[in-house]
């Protein structure tokens, strides 16, 4: 496999995993605070027709990419009412979001299908981008792209270093005993599933804005699953998504490209497999031995907060 | 209680009312509905768009002499007989089953409700009130890949595929031949998507097939996708079920467009006047159910002429896509010099052309 192959199949691995790493590391923070929020292919959804809508009309990226995050937000904070203050179900509510969003997205993006619009924009750095490899590798994603990198280490600092991220991990770890201290465990989760809104509805933003610059009927086309599935291969830590993230993309792509070499004579519907199967390997390996006791998750996850008092 | 209504009294009030206004509607005769029922969105703006295009045309044709309706991402499958039962049991005169996997739940419907007539698309069963209607779509590929074997200077087409059903084995073969027929050395190479609807699938298969070499990209799926990224590299490319030239201005060299419109009105009319009678039929570009876009800005004057020439070839019967002699992948020859396949080896097509690699 020669460079000049090799270096736009990173490149593609890369801008795949984006719409992943986005959603997952939002849908990472909701569940660490104690929400199983299972509508994330909804809000993608409905951030990707929002997002698209707004730059068909004002022909604002930022404008769009906020509108995305907006949207994202907007169905999420929906779910927090339905989950946090009245107490529905969690895993219900969430599926019955997803295909909301689904609906809504489609009814919203009705008269923008069949336009196009122009691509977010590429970094463009003077000399630096113009580097064969380091150039093409580095320094030519749009903004999203260099967002979704540059939240996973923000992310892992918040969690792990942070007050505010110490509070919320004790809100998924054990409700009552921060609520006995004097938390308030609904604000905190309220907060983090808007959080997690607006990184999905981001996620579905760089669908319709950067990898395929159009509008069509579900385009995420289940990217929102493998986002939650990631969340638990990653035991809930952000560097692992973002591994998993570059994983999942890179073996998609690299069975496209495996395809197209003719190099290696595997039917086309086996290799469509492979992405999952290298899922469900390493989600093996990671629950065998020395590595069991790290998978934990968040020990209030799914359940709802009902104080005592 | 003031008001003397028991319960005996409020049905038979309620029965009698239903009778009267029943008896009232019978009276007037009332425009018969159609029902079309699509696998995908009507935005996918691919498949399902261009039948919801001639569903419009035969809204506005006849006007107030039918009523048309849709119903849009139903599953072929089991989900599909449901819905085809629900548009016959209440009262729609003619329902189309837009794909192939709606064939055997449309029968099954079509056998208990005789009075409805049923439309069935690139199946290839019938029944006395079932038709069946197809399109050649192999025929514009003939003309797309004259086009590309002129075009392409690398001689190397990118094809985004969906499954590997006789369909898409006919188009891509019926492709590859005639671009060798203006270049010999024409190769094409295929990735399977597995979905016939995925954008970033057909985006990254596209992205791939275009890191390959590839400087032409066709496609069997149906979103814009491909075309995009085609648009975005600077390559070639042919839009598929409608015309793309949105999505790759300077790309688009062609588009293979599906046109149900007149074959629709052409059965609506039959149905109005009592004249409609089941039939197979496989329509293509004579009849106008396959049409090709307008040429985009990289198909050369010379290209043109050969495009045109083939496409008026297989209107007046003089050319066939399939003529021989064909070799296959293998080197075996496959169709006799002289002689083209007939239709049902063209519907059971399952090998692949020199040149392609699948």
């Amino acid at each position: 496999m020669t460079a000049s192959v090799l270096i736009p199949l990173l490149v593609t691995v890369v801008n795949s995993a984006t719409p992943l790493l986005l959603a997952a590391l939002g849908e990472l923070v909701v569940e660490r605070s104690g929400v199983l929020n299972l509508g994330i292919e909804g809000m993608m959804l409905v951030g990707a027709v929002c997002a698209f809508a707004t730059m068909t009309l004002t022909g604002s990226d930022t404008l769009a990419v906020l509108a995305g995050a907006a949207a994202g937000a907007a169905l999420s904070l929906v779910f927090g009412v339905l989950t946090l203050t009245l107490v529905a179900n969690q895993v219900a509510t969430g599926l019955a979001l997803t295909i909301f969003g689904i609906g809504l997205s489609a009814l919203i993006g009705k008269g923008f299908t069949g336009h196009p619009v122009p691509a977010l924009p590429r970094l463009s750095l003077h000399g630096v981008s113009d580097l064969p490899v380091a150039g093409a590798l580095l320094f030519r994603y749009d903004a999203l792209v260099y967002f979704g990198l540059l939240m996973t280490p923000a992310i892992a600092w918040f969690l792990a270093r942070s007050r505010a991220g110490l509070i919320l991990r004790a809100v998924g770890e054990a409700d009552l005993s921060a609520h006995s201290i004097g938390y308030d465990v609904i604000r905190i989760r309220y907060l983090a599933v808007l959080f997690g809104g607006a990184m999905s509805g981001l996620g579905g933003a760089y669908l319709s804005l950067a990898y395929t610059p159009l509008w069509v009927e579900d385009m995420t086309a289940g990217r929102g699953w493998i986002a939650l599935a990631l969340v638990v291969f990653a035991a809930w830590r952000p560097w692992r998504v973002l591994a998993g993230a570059w994983l999942f993309g890179g073996v998609t792509v690299l069975q496209l490209f495996l395809q197209g070499s003719g190099r290696l004579p595997v039917p086309s519907q086996v290799l469509a497999m492979v992405p999952y199967l290298a899922t469900i390997i390493v989600l093996t390996i990671m629950s065998s031995g020395a590595l069991r006791g790290r998978l934990e998750a968040p020990a209030c996850l799914g359940k709802p907060f009902r104080p005592a008092s | 209680m003031g008001c003397n209504i028991d319960r005996r009294g409020f049905l038979a009030g309620t029965a009698a009312a239903a009778v009267a206004l029943a008896g009232g509607r019978a009276r007037a005769a009332s425009p018969p509905s159609l029902g079309f029922v699509y696998v995908g969105p009507v935005g996918d703006f691919g498949w399902s768009y261009q039948h919801e295009l001639g569903r419009r045309a035969v809204q506005a044709k006849f006007g107030d002499k039918v009523k048309t309706h849709y119903v849009e991402n139903v599953a072929e499958g089991p989900d599909s007989e449901r819905v085809f039962r629900q548009l016959a049991a209440s009262g729609d005169a003619m329902i189309f089953a837009t794909s192939f996997g709606y064939m055997n739940p449309a029968l099954r419907v079509a056998q208990q409700f005789p009075n409805v007539k049923f439309e069935i698309a690139t199946g290839y069963k019938t029944l006395p009130n079932a038709a069946e209607y197809n399109a050649r779509f192999y025929q514009g590929r003939a003309v797309c890949g004259t086009i590309a074997g002129a075009v392409s200077k690398k001689g190397f087409c990118g094809y985004v595929a969906p499954f590997p059903i006789p369909e898409v084995v006919m188009g891509v073969n019926a492709f590859t031949i005639a671009a060798r027929k203006v270049n010999p050395n024409f190769r094409t190479k295929i990735i399977w998507v597995n979905t016939w609807f995925d954008p970033g699938k057909e985006a990254d298969a596209a992205k791939s097939l275009i890191d390959q070499g590839a400087d032409v990209i066709a496609q069997h799926t149906d979103s814009p996708a491909a075309m995009q990224t085609a648009q975005s590299r600077g390559v070639y490319a042919f839009g598929q079920d409608s015309d793309m030239r949105k999505f790759g201005p300077t790309a688009q060299l062609t588009a293979i467009i599906n046109n149900w419109a007149p074959y629709y009105v052409e059965r609506t009319q039959a149905l109005l006047d009592g004249t409609w009678k089941t039939q197979s039929v496989w329509y293509g570009l004579k009849e106008g159910m396959v049409e090709l876009a307008p040429f985009g800005p990289g198909v050369t004057p010379a290209a043109q002429q050969a495009a045109d020439k083939v496409k008026q070839g297989i209107i007046d019967g003089t050319l066939y896509p399939f003529e021989g002699p064909v070799n296959d992948a293998k080197g075996a020859l496959k169709v006799a010099a002289g002689t083209h396949p007939s239709d049902h080896d063209l519907l059971t097509m399952n090998w692949y052309v020199e040149g392609v690699q699948a």
